[in-house]
């Protein structure tokens, strides 16, 4: 079984740490790794590229990792984190344009059953799927 | 032969610091029209902190004082100028070789294609980029004619405030501005802006060296 770990970068550490709750919901009793890097340090809005560096390591226990992120700055701070990180880490992470919350439970649900890094970075892309076919 | 020391560079981000903060107002009131009313503030906190890291740790060499600023612009800016201006210095700082204005044209030049690569915007989209690809362009010209620094580098601060004002009719592609559409045409781009104050400030410290 894989051990991917999810990082979600946001403007906002409410807003970030709501979406992580909502998915935690779906993962009773699991110790799925999902790491935060959302707000500046002064409480505000806004990303940080060494923060997102810093939680994909923390995330990464070498079977890789998803990132999910919100809009703006949230996506070049994390291609920016990824000129941080050593080689072998980087290569490892891979960085999600599906939407967050979606993308987010998705993702989180395979990941911890186990699946490996390009299923969970699969199933975060196909989180719009459910809401997509029930509005038609 | 000028070079772009330790001291050099430091009095260019001193002097950054120093426009963007008395700037900060304005940065700021020209995002509010046409982005998230950030830019100002953003930008003077991201300056002030890597001032602050300067003075906390004084660098060993140019490369390295470009570094700093680069990490902390990446790490406390907040907005997306913090990862372009931060991809700008970093790249710069990996270019800067020995100092010579040839060199510093040349790392300048590398820093401007990591911001383009970065934000992956082009040429009139109205962002940054239109300030500052004619500066790197005039830099790398003038430098190459063989100029004097503080030519060159006049001649590379007038070009960005050219390249910002070409765009300012125009409607922005990227970034919150683009969500606007037709209601950002009209109005400076703030980033714009902010490139073309970086480049005074090599103009009236570097030129000088």
């Amino acid at each position: 079984m894989a051990a991917v770990g999810i990082v979600v970068v946001s403007h906002s550490r409410p807003l970030a740490d709501a979406a992580v709750e909502l998915a935690r919901q779906m993962l009773p009793n699991s110790t799925l790794a999902i790491e935060v890097a959302a707000g500046t340090d002064d409480g505000g809005l806004g990303t940080d590229a060494v923060a997102v560096s810093t939680a994909i390591t923390a995330a990464d226990s070498g079977d890789g990792v998803v990132v999910l992120m919100d809009l703006g700055s949230a996506v070049m701070s994390a291609e920016t984190a990824l000129e941080l990180l050593d080689d072998d880490v980087r290569a490892r992470v891979v960085l999600s344009a599906a939407p967050l919350v979606e993308g987010l439970v998705g993702a989180a649900v395979v990941a911890a059953g186990g699946a490996d890094r390009d299923r969970v970075a699969a199933e975060a892309l196909r989180g719009l799927a459910p809401k997509q076919a029930h509005l038609g | 032969m000028a070079t772009l020391d330790t001291d050099a560079l430091g009095a260019w981000v001193r002097e950054y610091a120093r426009a963007v903060t008395e700037h900060r107002d304005e940065l700021t009131e020209l995002d509010s029209a046409i982005g998230d009313a950030d830019h100002g503030t953003n930008m003077h906190r991201g300056m002030t902190a890597a001032v602050a890291a300067l003075d906390a740790t004084p660098p060993a060499d140019g490369a390295a004082l470009l570094k700093t600023v680069a990490m902390t612009m990446i790490s406390k800016v907040g907005g997306t100028s913090g990862p372009l201006y931060g991809t700008l210095f970093l790249r710069m700082s990996g270019a800067l070789d020995d100092g010579s204005p040839a060199a510093f044209a040349a790392a300048f030049r590398a820093g401007v294609e990591g911001v383009v690569a970065r934000g992956k915007a082009e040429l009139q989209d109205k962002t940054m980029v239109d300030a500052l690809l004619p500066a790197a362009d005039a830099l790398t010209e003038a430098v190459g004619a063989g100029q004097e620094l503080d030519v060159a580098l006049r001649a590379a601060a007038d070009a960005a405030a050219r390249g910002r004002d070409s765009v300012t009719p125009l409607v922005a592609r990227k970034g919150r501005a683009s969500y606007l559409g037709e209601r950002s045409a009209d109005h400076v781009d703030p980033g714009a802006e902010s490139a073309v104050l970086l480049v005074e400030a090599a103009a009236a410290t570097l030129g000088r060296s």
